[in-house]
């Protein structure tokens, strides 16, 4: 691959990039990059694939209620329980 | 839980005071998003539940140090994460601390897969299997990785909060997320490579 060094250079900046953080001149480099690699363009596209799966299958907290139960007995908070 | 109980918000007052009903009211405010870090981070629920009660013990005895500069959650999360990373210490003597300045320099190369799966479809990429899979792979990272990972992807903390739950510098924050997304995604293209039809087998 001729332009082996130019996208190990590119890697660090990625998850910047995923995230909509990076400065927009580096944004620009890469997406020219992008354009001419496929290989990049499918690194990009399975980490930010990676980052949205775990972000959107993480469910609200919850907490079963006899580990509530056991935590405010700990706490010695049992006279809260049912308030 | 009664929701009622969570619209006020808390009196840091009452709290330094003694006064219990407050803490339970805080208790109850943070406990399921405390239990979650220690479930992700320990992969365990009886850890997961050490971690909690250990938490708010922490947090009781030291109210009166809590100086109402970071957000009751950042506090929170910085006592549970320091608790998580102890036992996980004391479980995993070879995992790396948060606090070692590791390889953070040293830009090894990692392996790269380029196989693309992005076009699995969605109710393949969502599945309960699927889901599993995510959990275990994120329990593979080395704890300094995973705790950034938790904080900022799962927790949804900021770059600037996660540093400071974890007193690190952002830039250490970034470099960290970023090695754990790119060791995610290795495993994750290991894992739905295989269904992909006709990929080609390419590495950097």
């Amino acid at each position: 691959m001729e332009h082996i060094e130019n996208c190990r250079d590119l890697l660090s900046s990625l998850s910047d990039y995923v995230d909509g953080s990076l400065h927009k001149e580096l944004c620009v480099e890469i997406e020219r990059h992008m354009s001419g690699c496929e290989d990049c363009q499918i690194v990009i596209d399975t980490l930010r694939k990676t980052v949205y799966l775990y972000q959107t299958t993480t469910e609200p907290p919850t907490m079963p209620d006899e580990v509530r139960q056991r935590l405010f007995h700990r706490l010695d908070l049992d006279a809260f329980l049912n308030l | 839980m009664n929701k009622s109980i969570q619209s006020e918000p808390l009196s840091l007052e009452s709290l330094q005071a003694g006064d219990r009903a407050e803490f339970a009211r805080m208790v109850d405010a943070y406990s399921a998003m405390i239990y979650r870090l220690g479930l992700k981070m320990l992969s365990n629920p009886q850890d997961a539940e050490d971690v909690l009660q250990e938490t708010f013990i922490k947090a009781f005895r030291n109210l009166d140090r809590f100086d109402g500069r970071a957000s009751v959650s950042t506090w929170l999360y910085r006592i549970a994460t320091n608790e998580a990373l102890m036992l996980l210490r004391k479980k995993r003597p070879d995992s790396i601390s948060v606090e070692t300045p590791w390889e953070e320099d040293t830009e090894e190369q990692e392996p790269l897969q380029i196989i693309d799966w992005c076009c699995l479809p969605e109710n393949e990429l969502m599945s309960t299997e699927v889901r599993e899979y995510l959990d275990q792979a994120a329990s593979k990272l080395p704890a300094s990785l995973k705790v950034v990972f938790i904080l900022r992807d799962i927790e949804g903390l900021s770059t600037r909060e996660t540093a400071n739950v974890l007193d690190i510098s952002e830039t250490a924050v970034k470099t960290r997320l970023s090695r754990a997304r790119f060791r995610l995604r290795e495993d994750l293209t290991m894992y739905f490579g295989e269904r992909v039809e006709g990929h080609s087998d390419g590495t950097y």
